[in-house]
Formats: structure tokens, sequence, C-alpha cells
């Protein structure tokens, strides 16, 4: 398909950037990688006035060791991130999720930044967000200030930016010792997004679960934090028991409840009710594996 | 005789994977304009009123035109196979006038100076439609008060056909099965898009199309559209895949023609994935029910078959012909003494199905080797063993089946049993029964198909008895030019499948001249004028042995030649590594020398036309009959129905082998296609006739991270019936592979309680059944 008419600007600075977008008015764009961007453009589903191209913006790509937290900039390509030493040893659950995205070709294109303000909760990286408490920063004209990733996933494909707003970068938590990780995608072929996915952060000592931290990936509107599942995991013993004792297990017990105030959508992939079976049961490998770690 | 059998690398691959080949989106001609087609909404809709002038006052915008601008010249697309004496061909307009009939279907369009502004203007044509009903089920299409698709009726035809007394062999059977499958609807997918470009001078014209059929489409386009075939030139450039989508005459195809005579210029249409996924034809799209009649030792009396063909809104180029190529193959290898098969052509709203890879042969097998299966269960036989009991047993070839067709070689026996030796059957059982006895939550599946084919379409008057409307020969020229070397003319029009290397190693043997000596053309009425060009798994099997054949003639020729100069009877010269020798003496001409003599025509014989050329039209007696076994292994996670194919092993005997590296190519994307049907892709319209499937995103195609490792072989058992024994090998892993996956997840499943999973076996799918037979909620 061919997109409709629309202005193009290439800033070289992040200043100059903020400017152009706020010249640009309500119905310009920022434009990343493409890799979202360009098939709603092509399918003239979105129809920008402007687009701000930020991909020059050398500022934007930094992956740095921020003390307590690792920064990753918005323009870091998921293959940048996915083989960030940094990233792999601080926050490994973030390279996890981002090696399950698309294909080579797209984790070459796709940035970081731009997977998150797609505000797509079949987006993997979203619910890693949330499930991390990561803090979002974003920048305009009038500067720069910090989103909770609590608050940044608003709706279905609409981020807490401002329309003159360009995300700058993300500030990953680290966990810290003890903490193991696992992201399990659903999905039917290799390039095609997640069902469902289960991003799992999961702390053992002494054979239970000390605390546990839990994103799930298209089963609303938005990223959900399963926080039911969370509290019920607390304490649960790892290995359940034997059939001969009555085979408890108490992990997958407390996933039974993964599903719990989610408003899966229906598609051509699933109906919800099957999401939230899958909901259900990846939780459970997922914490079972992440637990495993 | 060396080259044959060899695994050449192709001589097309560099250009291609280099880009620096032509795509006929490619062509750049001067003053080219740039189509853009609006299409309709909604599935079935009068047409109240369109004005397209507003269209035309927009920037760049050099015409738009509606259906009716085009109503007294655009004529009717063609269907060239007219099946019964009840057949209804309705009235199928390149843009509609009156009325839509499925979404896609094109209404107006705007020819502008560059694509975009062509694609911008459309938005400006007011177009007014009083929606109608859609007509999306088959069966209910059927009754009496389902809304019509054509004043005529949704009914297209009906067609029969019948070999012994099949009532006999159900009448007090020990066992019958009754099944009914689905055939889902499927999107070809070709790599390259459609794409037509016309122009004309005033009264001759070339089109350029990304299509399968120059020759066939040369013909047809002349008769639609009353432009002189002689004033008509039709050239396939490279062509990027086609599966059967692009053995067809396009709307697309029709209106560059016409819009470049009316607009006296060049114009150019290319289509985008998604316009493709709602008007390239589709294939597929059957309900089959199947009966089997049986002996408790498993030995078949018979089968009885009924199909609905969803036909879609129109009937194209071969459309209705589609579940009759399958009407033939329902017995597969197997013996019996009672066959019935009836099919009813259905009108949906819905985009008009036609070839697509194997053509009404995967639908026959796929129906054939599932149900075979559950005859196994119900007998209590290992799948294997059933099949044992009723194939054909190699020394009962050539055999001629219930189906009427004789089989001229085959040898299921030995395909069998490498099948099994290379898949390890037995341990692979013997970790089924461990997982089903442990209740393993991933089950492993088995699933075999032993498939055969007819291809090498086809025996001229075959075709003519079943009412097609052209033959099926092939055309190949060989020239010996004054150098030396060979220029070979193929009538069989390639678009992937390696011809040009193919073709040159048999030359290379026939005439003994290297490799690298021949150049083959193909694909330009202007230089390849007699073909009927590439589908049906025929190329190899019709137009490589017209090429043999040429070469034959070209041979006879050099030897009049040879003994002439050699002052030696022709009888008396022996041919080998390109040269021509006297017997006994050593005295002798290699055919390059004789080339050069024939061009300098100093001394020749008495009569002899100075050139060493030969045509050759090679019509088969008989079908080809590829066959093979497949063996498939399958992990279902019953937990949440996804499956994983563990291994899959494909013995294919498709005669002799011209180049194993092209049989190898064909065999694994083969398989990925099958593959596809089985576990990944369908087209899914929504109730009111919505094409939902419109993106990749949404109609999944795998790709290799979503397939395993192939493990393939061959037997080889000669065709007897064309003298490079050769059988083709184009269809043969899309026809096999998907019974032996959906046999395999059944068989995962069986000890559950279930006996059948509709296509595309998704996760979803598999996780609903198995919640079915548990009788809990899903
Ligand atoms: C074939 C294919 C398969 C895919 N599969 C997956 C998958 O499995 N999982 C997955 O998570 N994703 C998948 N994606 C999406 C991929 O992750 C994209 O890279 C990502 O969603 C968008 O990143 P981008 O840099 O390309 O952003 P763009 O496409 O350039 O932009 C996306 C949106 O974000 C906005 N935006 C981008 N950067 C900024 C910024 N710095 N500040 C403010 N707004 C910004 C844009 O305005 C736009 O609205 C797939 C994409 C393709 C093409």
């Amino acid at each position: 398909m061919i997109p409709a008419a629309f202005d193009y600007v290439r800033p070289e600075s992040l200043a100059e950037a903020c400017e152009a977008l706020a010249d640009a008015g309500e119905d310009a764009k920022v434009l990343a990688g493409g890799q979202s961007l360009l098939p709603l453009l092509r399918l003239r589903l979105s129809f920008p006035s402007t687009l701000v191209d930020v991909g020059r913006l050398t500022e934007l790509h930094d992956i740095r060791d921020g003390g307590d937290h690792v920064f990753i900039g918005a323009g870091a390509t998921h293959y940048d991130v996915v083989r960030s030493p940094l990233v792999n040893a601080a926050c490994p659950l973030v390279a996890l999720a981002a090696a399950t995205v698309a294909d080579p070709a797209v984790r070459h294109r796709g940035t970081f930044g731009g997977a998150l303000a797609h505000a797509d909760p079949a987006g993997d990286l979203p619910a890693v967000a949330v499930a991390l408490d990561c803090v979002f920063t974003a920048r305009s004209a009038n500067g720069e200030r910090e989103i909770p990733a609590a608050e940044f996933f608003v709706d279905y494909l609409e981020p807490a930016l401002a329309p003159d707003e360009i995300l700058t970068g993300i500030r990953v938590p680290k966990l810290g010792p003890g903490w193991g990780y696992h992201y399990e995608k659903f999905h039917r072929t290799a390039q095609s997004w997640a069902i469902v996915g289960v991003a799992a952060a999961v702390r053992r000592s002494n054979g239970v679960v000390e605390e546990a931290r839990i994103g799930l990936t298209n089963m609303g509107p938005t990223p959900l934090r399963a926080r039911g599942v969370e509290d019920a995991l607390r304490g649960a013993g790892i290995h359940p028991a034997a059939p001969d004792d009555g085979g408890a297990d108490p992990i997958r017990d407390a996933c039974g409840e993964a599903a719990a105030g989610s408003s899966p959508p229906s598609d051509l992939h699933a109906q919800p009710d099957y999401r939230r079976h899958l909901a259900r049961a990846l939780t459970h490998r997922a914490v079972r594996a992440a637990a495993r770690a | 005789m060396t080259e044959v059998g060899s695994a050449r690398r192709r001589k097309e691959d560099a250009r291609l994977i280099t880009g620096r080949t032509q795509w006929t989106d490619n062509i750049q001609l001067p003053g080219m304009l740039y189509v853009a087609y609006l299409r309709s909404p909604m599935a079935h809709a009068r047409i109240v009123r369109v004005d397209t002038g507003p269209a035309r006052r927009e920037p760049g915008v050099v015409a738009a035109f509606s259906g009716r601008d085009f109503a007294q010249e655009q004529g009717s697309l063609p269907c060239a196979w007219p099946v019964s004496e009840d057949v209804v061909i309705p009235d199928h307009p390149p843009m509609a006038v009156h009325e839509v009939r499925y979404v896609g279907e094109a209404v107006a369009c705007v020819v502008a100076t560059d694509r975009y502004k062509a694609a911008d203007a459309l938005a400006a044509i007011e177009i007014e439609y009083e929606e109608l009903p859609a007509v999306l089920d088959m069966a209910e299409a059927l009754t009496d008060t389902a809304p019509k698709v054509h004043e005529a009726g949704n009914r297209a035809f009906t067609w029969r056909f019948g070999n012994g007394d099949i009532d006999a062999a159900f009448r007090d059977a020990p066992v019958v099965v009754d099944r009914t499958y689905v055939q889902q609807r499927l999107i070809p997918s070709a790599m390259e898009p459609r794409a037509v470009v016309a122009a004309t001078d005033g009264d001759a014209f070339t089109l350029y199309s990304a299509t399968q059929i120059p020759h066939i489409l040369r013909v047809m386009l002349a008769l639609t559209t009353g432009i002189p075939e002689h004033r008509l030139r039709v050239i396939a450039p490279d062509v990027g895949g086609g599966f059967g989508s692009k053995l067809q005459v396009t709307a697309e195809e029709v209106l560059a023609l016409l819009l470049a005579r009316r607009l006296g210029r060049p114009v150019k249409w290319t289509e985008s994935r998604s316009e493709g996924n709602m008007t390239v034809h589709h294939g597929r799209d059957q309900l089959q029910r199947i009966s089997v009649a049986a002996e408790r030792d498993g030995r078949l009396r018979g089968i009885k078959v009924d199909l609905l063909a969803d036909m879609g809104a129109y009937l194209m180029l071969v459309t209705p012909g589609i579940p009759l190529l399958g009407a033939f193959m329902y017995n597969g290898i197997y013996k019996m003494d009672a066959y019935d098969f009836g099919c009813t052509g259905v009108f949906t709203t819905k985009m008009p199905t036609d070839a697509y890879r194997g053509a009404g042969r995967p639908e026959a097998t796929y129906a054939l080797e599932r149900v075979m299966d559950e005859l196994a269960a119900e007998v209590g036989l290992d799948p294997l063993e059933l099949r044992r009991r009723n194939w054909i047993r190699h020394e009962e070839f050539p055999y001629t089946t219930i189906a009427n067709l004789t089989y001229d070689s085959g040898n299921y026996e030995a395909a069998t049993e490498r099948a099994t030796t290379l898949f390890g059957y037995d341990k692979l059982r013997a970790e089924q029964a461990d997982r089903r006895e442990r209740r393993d939550p991933v089950q492993l599946g088995i699933g075999v198909s032993t498939y055969t084919e007819m291809c090498g379409l086809a025996p001229s008057r075959v075709l003519g008895s079943l009412s097609y409307g052209a033959g099926g020969w092939e055309h190949a020229s060989v020239r010996m030019l004054p150098t030396g070397k060979v220029e070979v003319v193929t009538g069989s029009s390639p678009h992937g499948q390696g011809h040009v290397t193919a073709w040159s190693q048999i030359v290379a043997d026939a005439l003994g001249v290297p490799f690298e000596d021949v150049s083959v053309m193909h694909g330009d009425t202007a230089v390849s004028p007699r073909g009927m060009d590439t589908y049906g798994s025929r190329s190899l099997a019709v137009g490589g042995v017209a090429v043999l054949q040429a070469c034959d003639k070209v041979k006879e020729k050099a030897r009049q030649v040879a003994a002439h100069l050699l002052e030696a009877s022709p009888e008396d010269l022996e041919f080998a590594e390109g040269s021509f020798r006297v017997r006994g003496t050593g005295a002798g001409r290699s055919i390059q020398e004789i080339a050069l003599a024939v061009f300098a025509a100093h001394d020749l014989p008495d009569g002899f036309e100075p050139a060493l050329d030969a045509d050759a039209t090679f019509d088969p007696e008989n079908f080809s009959y590829p066959h093979g076994t497949h063996l498939c292994a399958i992990e279902v996670d019953t937990e949440t129905g996804q499956s994983r194919i563990r291994s899959y092993v494909a013995v294919d005997d498709v005669g002799k082998v011209v180049n194993p590296l092209i049989v190898e190519g064909q065999v694994h994307g083969g398989l990925a296609q099958g593959i596809a049907q089985a576990l990944f892709e369908e087209a899914v319209y929504d109730a009111d006739g919505n094409l939902l499937t419109t993106t990749m995103a949404d109609y999944l195609m795998p790709t290799a991270a979503d397939l395993p490792d192939f493990v393939t072989d061959r037997t080889e058992t000669p065709a007897t019936s064309n003298p490079l024994g050769v059988k083709g090998v184009g269809e043969a892993g899309t026809i096999a592979s998907t019974p032996a996956v959906v046999n395999a997840i059944v068989d995962a499943l069986r000890p559950h309680g279930v006996h059948d999973v509709r296509m595309p076996c998704t996760p979803e799918r598999i996780w609903r059944t198995l919640a079915g037979v548990r009788g809990g909620a899903a």
C-alpha cells in the first residue's frame, strides 16, 4: 500500500527535534525505526501531517549504568539491547523479552523506545516495563519529565506522551541478587506477535518464592501487572508435593488467578477464554522457569 | 552423459539474488502512467452511482474510469473449462458495472503520473452502493431461500464420475467410515506480487505481466479484448513465484490493455500485498464428505466422495476444473472395487478460487489419507499396515485404477521401507506408547501419508474429454549456432523453477555440448511463439521431453552432415561426447564443427537446408505419477494446544532426477506450503463477507524458523510414459505433507477421544477440541 502524503523532517539534535515537533503541531508524529509506524501509514490507518525522524539522534542510543538502574536510550535498537552486556547482567529480563521480538531484520531497525511508545499491548516489552517498574523519561521544548511505567500505558496504542513529547529513554531498576527471570511468549509463528506473553522475575530462597513480579502481554488494552499472583506466590514452596502426599502445587495454585482482572482481546488468533487459559498456564511456566534460574 | 542427474547450481540464481534482474514492476517506459483501483468494500451490492469526475480534478490525475466507461469493450473474463453441460458461467466484467459480488472487486480506477497520486485520488471518487445480502456458506447457498449471487442461482455445476458397483461395495460392508473434512480457503502468496505493464504504438500491443502463462494469456486476451492475436505480444519477464495464482487472466491485465489503448500511453499496475490478499484468486475451499467401505481386515471395498466446492463469485480461467482434477485421485495408491465421486460447484460472494499448488490433488489426497488413518483406528491396524494391505504392489504395474487412470510405474514398498528406516518408526512408536502410559502433557503423534498424484498435465485428448479449452502439449526449439553454442526456446514459461538450468543439462547430454554453452529463452511470445506454459508439475515431464526430442532431431540432422563429411553412411556413425565417429576407424567430427559447416554451407548433402535446428512438440500419452511416503512426528502440548513438528521424513519417487538440487528445493518449498495449510494458513471472511486476513500479520505464513529440518530422500522408479523417465516434482511436497501433519496431530490426541481437528490446526483449535471431548468448558 501507499501512504498518504506527509512532511518529513530529520533534526540533528534532540533540542531541534523538540522544536520541530512543537512547530509541526498536533498531527505530527515521531518516527524512530518505523517498524510499527510505517505499516500503519501504508495501510492508511494513520495520517500524520509531519514525521519527525529521530533516527539520527545518536544521543538517544546510549545504554548506560545509572548505579541502581540501567538507562536505555529510546533509540537503542532491539539488537543493541539484546547484545548489551550491561543489560544482560543487570536486567536480563529486558534482553530475554527483546530477543523474542519479531525477526532479526525488525530487531535491527526497531527501537526500544519505539516499541514502548507505540504502547501496543501485544508488544513484548511493555509487560516487562510494567513488571520491573521502569521509569520513562520524556522531553519536550518545555523540559523533561518522568513517567512511571504504571502510568505510561494509558490505553490501546496510547502512551502517556503529549504530542510534542519525545521519549528519551527508560530507567530499568536493577533488582539485585537472588532474582531469576523468564519471558514466556506464546505465538503461532516465530515472526508473529504474542497471543499471550508472561514476563516473570522471581526471587527465591530456601525453596520458597520470596518475591515475584509478573507482567502480562496482550491480556487487555494495556500491559498488565498480575499483582494477585505476585501476592499469592509470596512464600509458596517451589517443589510440588509428591502425588502420594496429595500433590499440592502452591505455584500452580497461585498462578490460577493470572487472568483475574484482565480483559483479553478477541481476534483471529485467539478468543478471550483461551487467552485467559493461556495466561494461567504460561504464568505457571514462566514462574517455574524464573524460579529455577 | 553426466549432466542429467548432477546437482548443478542454477544458472538463474546469480542474477536473481544480486538484484540484476527485471521484474515487471522494474519496467519503465517513456510517458508511463500508473493505475490504482477503487475496490468494493462490500461483499454484495448494486452500484447505484459512480462519479469519477472529482478524481479527475486531483493533482497528477490523467484519467479516471468506472466500469460503465468500459462496458462496451471490456468483455468478460474468460473461463476456459466449462466442465459440464449444466455449468453456469456468469458474465464477469473486469470492472464491475452494475453489481459487485466480493470485497475487493474493482469498480473504478484512476490513472495518474505516479502511483502515489493515483492512490491518493481514489478517495475522491464518489460511489453509492445499495447493499445486497452476502452469500458465504456453501450449504446455505444451495437452499431454495438463499439470496442469489447470480440470477441463475448459486449452483455453478454438478459433476459425477464413478466406476464399479458402489452400492454393492457399501451394502453389508463390515466397516464403513464416514467423515467430513474442511479444506479451508488459502491465499497463494507468491514472493513477487502481481504486476502488469501495457504499451501500444497504435495498433500493436505489448503486455508485460508477472504471469505463469504468457502463451495462454495472449490467446485469451486476444479473444477477450478483440486485439488481433498477431498484434499482441506478451512478455513474462523474471517472475517471482506463482503457485497457480499467476495461472490466470486477470481483470488488471485486460484493463491495462484497454487503458493503454484508450490513453495511448503505457500504463503500469502493481498490487500491494493487502490488495493481493483480497484479489489474487484463492485456493482450496471445499467441503469434503468421504465414506469408505472396507472388510474387517482393512481391505477396501469402495470409496464415495461428495464435494461442495466454493467457486467464489465468478468462474475464472480454470475455477470449476480444480476440484475435478482431484476426482481421479481419491483412490490414491489403493485397490478397490468401486468408486463414486460427485461435486457441486457453488457460488458465494467471495474472491473466486482457482489453481493453487496441487490444484484438486492435495484436497483429494488429504481426505483419502486422513480417512485411511481413521479406518486404521477403526479396524485396529497400524496405519502403515493398513496401507500395505491395500496398495498396488510394485509387480502389478502398469495398473489401471478404479478411477480409470493407468499408473505406469511405482514402488510404494521401497519408498515406505526407506522412509520408515530414516524416520525410526518403531522407536518413535515406542516413545509414543511411553508418553501415553505416563500421561505426559506433551503427547507424541505420528502421521503417515502415502500419496501419489497425477502430473505432467496433460494428454491433450484427456483434457478434451474433460471439456478443457486447450491441449496439454509443450513445444521446444533447439538451434545450434555457427560457433557451436546452443539456443533453446521453450514454451514452458518458468517463474522460479529453474528451467534454464535443467534444460541446459538435458541439452548438454543430448548434444554432447558443455552445460555453459546452452542458453535458454522463454516467456516472450515474440521469442517463443508456441507454448502451454508452467503449472501442474508439467514442465519437465512435458516441456523437458520436447527439448530432448528437438535435440534428437538436431542430432539426426547433424548425423547426415557428419556422414557426408566423413564419407560414411549415417548408420555407421556413433555419437558420443559430442562427436560423430565412424565405427572402427576413429575418424570423426564434433557437433560444433558440424554446426560451422552447416553455417558455411559449402559442402552439405544434397537438399540439406543449411540450418542445424529443430522444433518438437510433445503431447504426452499419459500423465506421470510421482509417489512417496511421508512421515511426520509431532509433539502436541495438551495444556496449551501448541504443536511442534519434531521430525519430518519425505521419501519421494519423482522418477528420473535431472537436477537433485532443484528437486530438493521443490520438495522443501512444497513441504512448507503443505505444512502451512495443516498448521498456519487460512483466509477468513467475516459474517458480512469482509476478508479479515488482509495482511501477513493475520494470514500466517510460516518461515524457515517455524519448520523442522526436513529429512528427504528418494527412490527412483523411472516413468515409462516419457523418454526421460521423469515424473514431475513441483507439487509433490504440498500434496503429501498436509495429511501427514494432521494425521500426526490426530494420532497424538486419539487416546483423548479426538478423531479430527479442523485445519489449520491452530493451538486454540486443538485446545478447544480437547476441551470439547473432555466435556469440560472450554
Ligand atoms: C514483522 C514485524 C513483527 C513484529 N513483531 C513484534 C513482536 O513480536 N513483538 C514486539 O514487541 N514487537 C514486534 N514488532 C514491532 C517492533 O517491535 C517495532 O520495532 C516497535 O514496535 C516500534 O519501534 P520503532 O522504533 O520501529 O518505532 P516506530 O515504528 O518508528 O514508531 C512507533 C510509534 O512510536 C512512536 N515513537 C517512536 N519513537 C518515539 C520516541 N522516541 N518518542 C515518542 N514517540 C516515539 C511513533 O511516533 C509511533 O507512534 C514487529 C514489527 C514488525 C514489522
